[in-house]
């Protein structure tokens, strides 16, 4: 791509024969395109760390099926589906906060914030404590929890139609309702639950499976495309539910569809991966800077997630060789930016 | 009276001051019921004529023990806190002219969380004398935060932005604590007790601890509340009828941090009582802050007496925490009060 046309905000074509017209920003594609192979790298430098140190090129080789017996075990078989359960975990976090962002006109408003996020957590909570979530299993609570929180959050701000604030403030108060009981469920647990249900609330990639991998491959395969789909209707959502039900915008369906698919995205990724903190928060308003769009892209924030979180867990097992959980250095890091977005928002009188 | 920043629409005429009055007399009523009642019901059943004859003199019994010193501490407990939080609740939300204004949703009561666990993990203090200053400084130190970041910018403080740098606060405050305690089971322990919003534990030496601070704090938002009033008429209203804004915020916020702060580091995070309480309380009675700050005081410990004396029944032998069951009643009525509103795209 010459540079000439890296400057020009976008690039349209329009064939004749077959007959499509597309809009291209450059910039964003270059954006997405350094994120794919920074994501690509960390993905490959993670999976350097452990017991046994490989080299990079050893993983690279590992990866595409060259190399000796015990690296390609090694790679394949044990970190392999930590470093994916973190690149989808991220990647459906940045998606989902990009949606939310969006449909709330809120760069504040994730699925942390409404409380996705706490239903999941309170779920797998009363699974640990309670002593059923053997049988049923951490990621089916977490699903269960954060769909069902989503769905109510959805159902209690209907009042003829949703709004974004509405839906936001909803969730604000269903999120402190499952924050207490997430408290009162430790309260009772013994310690060695309690402290097994915080290693799970912070987030964590340890000791992750295939099983783990393939749901959340199957979840973003779905849910991702269903995104991009109704991202088309989501620059109309922006200018407010007048202006887009006037530009002939279904804005109640899109809304719907856009919070089913991202709290379905965030709460896959919780039930396999745990809350990461701020990842949804911080991925696509970074993004949208990248890509100076006046509102987040879906596609960049999910791999800026990736990179995030991906990121965070190379951090954490650097820092301490024990394996700090992953939400910890993401929220350290997203501390900063969000703090940062806040005043900004303010200043410039978006914020709310 | 008010210019309605939130909605509230007074269908009936207020009533007369003789009537608010009686109102008021009522409400202490109650509480002292409520009083009587958790102190008579507990997990050791005893008759109502023996907690009486105990209560009038200590004559060294058991049942005497188990009253003077576990359910009397407990019950003056609940109703200081009841009324600080009740308090705290109503001067936030008059100061921020914002009716979702909560210590807890506003991120008080979170940083006040995460400066206990500092002073567990990092500094090693055990005692609640010990960390009843941290909580002071964590909930002084938040409430500055978030009011600094929600009320910047030229459209000066909304509702909406106040609630969303109360939760980002909270959420990233919460990241932090969550680190803390994962790394240190010890911590864990005594914090995952202290952060359930309970009323048990608390000896009546670390009540007399924070009395006075709660009692500062309580003078203090009674007082202004005749300037409360003129405030609740808009910032240029105020100047004009000879309030000095600057010096009234200040007062406030003083107040809020007193109640809040101590409030927290005995009982841990009662969230939407503060909410719900001042909310109530102006459906009954009208917005005068003259009356709406002495009712508040009075009705919010009722409330979480008779949470408390709830979760006691609910759960026999053991119990649910008070904070557990406030929150259940408030949120709905948070939701429902957002569900109500007609503007939020403000």
């Amino acid at each position: 791509m010459s540079l000439p046309l890296l400057r020009r905000d976008r690039v349209t074509f329009r064939l004749a024969k077959p007959p499509v017209s597309a809009r291209i920003r450059p910039r964003l594609v270059l954006v997405c395109l350094i994120l794919a192979v920074l994501v690509f790298l960390l993905g490959c430098l993670g999976m350097t760390i452990g017991d046994v140190p490989l080299g990079l090129s050893d993983v690279l080789s590992a990866v595409f099926g060259g190399g000796d017996f015990g690296t390609t075990y090694i790679v394949q078989d044990l970190r392999m589906p930590r470093a994916l359960t973190g690149l989808l975990a991220g990647l459906a976090f940045g998606a989902s906060g990009a949606v939310f962002q969006t449909i709330t006109r809120n760069p504040l408003a994730s699925p942390d914030m409404i409380g996705i996020n706490a239903g999941a957590a309170t779920a797998v909570v009363a699974g640990i404590s309670f002593g059923f979530g053997n049988g049923l299993g951490t990621t089916t609570l977490g699903l269960l929890g954060g769909l069902l929180t989503g769905l109510l959050v959805y159902v209690l701000a209907w009042r003829r139609g949703t709004t974004g604030y509405r839906i936001l403030l909803v969730g604000i108060g269903v999120y402190a309702m499952a924050t207490s009981l997430t408290d009162y469920l430790l309260s009772r647990a013994n310690i060695t639950d309690a402290q097994a249900s915080i290693g799970w609330l912070v987030g964590n990639l340890a000791n992750r499976g295939w099983d783990n991998v393939a749901p959340l491959l199957v979840a973003f395969a779905v849910l991702f495309p269903l995104a991009l789909a109704l991202s088309r209707w989501m620059a109309t959502l922006q200018l407010g539910d007048e202006v887009a039900a006037g530009l002939g915008t279904p804005v109640q369906p899109v809304r719907l569809g856009l919070m089913l698919a991202g709290a379905g995205l965030v709460a896959f990724a919780t039930a396999s991966a745990g809350p990461i903190a701020f990842v949804a928060l911080t991925a696509p308003q970074i993004a949208q800077r990248l890509a100076r769009l006046p509102a987040p892209p879906i596609t960049a924030s999910a791999l800026g997630g990736a990179v995030l979180v991906l990121g965070s867990d190379i951090i954490a097992r650097v820092i301490t060789p024990s394996g700090l959980p992953v939400g910890i250095v993401t929220g350290a890091l997203g501390a900063p930016v969000l703090l940062w977005l806040l005043i900004r928002a303010n200043r410039s009188g978006s914020g709310g | 009276m008010r210019p309605d920043p939130e909605g509230v629409v007074l269908t009936r005429r207020p009533p007369q001051q003789a009537a608010r009055a009686v109102g008021l007399v009522a409400a202490l009523g109650a509480l002292i019921f409520l009083c009587l009642l958790s102190i008579w019901l507990g997990s050791k059943e005893i008759s109502f004529g023996d907690v009486w004859r105990v209560l009038l003199h200590n004559d060294g019994s058991a049942d005497a023990v188990i009253i003077h010193s576990v359910r009397m501490p407990r019950t003056a407990l609940a109703v200081l806190v009841g009324a600080a939080l009740g308090l705290a609740g109503a001067v936030m939300q008059a100061i921020t002219r914002n009716p979702l204004a909560d210590p807890g949703l506003l991120g008080v009561s979170a940083g006040a969380a995460f400066a206990i666990v500092f002073s567990i993990t990092v500094l090693g203090v055990s005692s609640l004398y010990g960390y009843i200053w941290f909580a002071f400084a964590g909930a002084l130190a938040a409430t500055a935060v978030v009011y600094f970041l929600g009320t910047r910018g030229n459209a000066g403080s909304s509702p909406v932005k106040l609630t969303l740098a109360g939760a980002a606060v909270t959420a990233l405050l919460g990241s932090f604590t969550s680190a803390m305690v994962l790394t240190d089971p010890v911590a864990l322990n005594r914090f995952r007790f202290w952060s359930a919003g309970s009323l048990t534990g608390v000896d009546a030496g670390a009540l007399l601890q924070v009395l006075p601070f709660m009692l500062v704090g309580m003078v203090l938002a009674i007082a202004s509340g005749p300037a409360l009033n003129s405030l609740a008429l808009g910032d240029d209203v105020a100047v004009a009828l000879g309030r000095r804004l600057g010096p009234l915020r200040l007062r406030g916020a003083l107040a809020i941090t007193l109640l809040t702060g101590a409030a927290v580091a005995v009982a841990g995070p009662i969230v939407f009582l503060g909410l719900l309480i001042p909310h109530a309380v102006r459906f009954a009675i009208g917005p005068d802050h003259r009356w709406l700050l002495p009712y508040s005081a009075v009705l919010a410990p009722c409330l979480l007496l008779a949470a408390d004396i709830l979760g006691r029944i609910l759960a026999r032998p053991s119990e649910i925490r008070a904070g557990v069951i406030v929150a259940f009643l408030g949120a709905p009525f948070f939701i429902y009060l957002v569900r109500r509103r007609k503007q939020l795209e403000s």
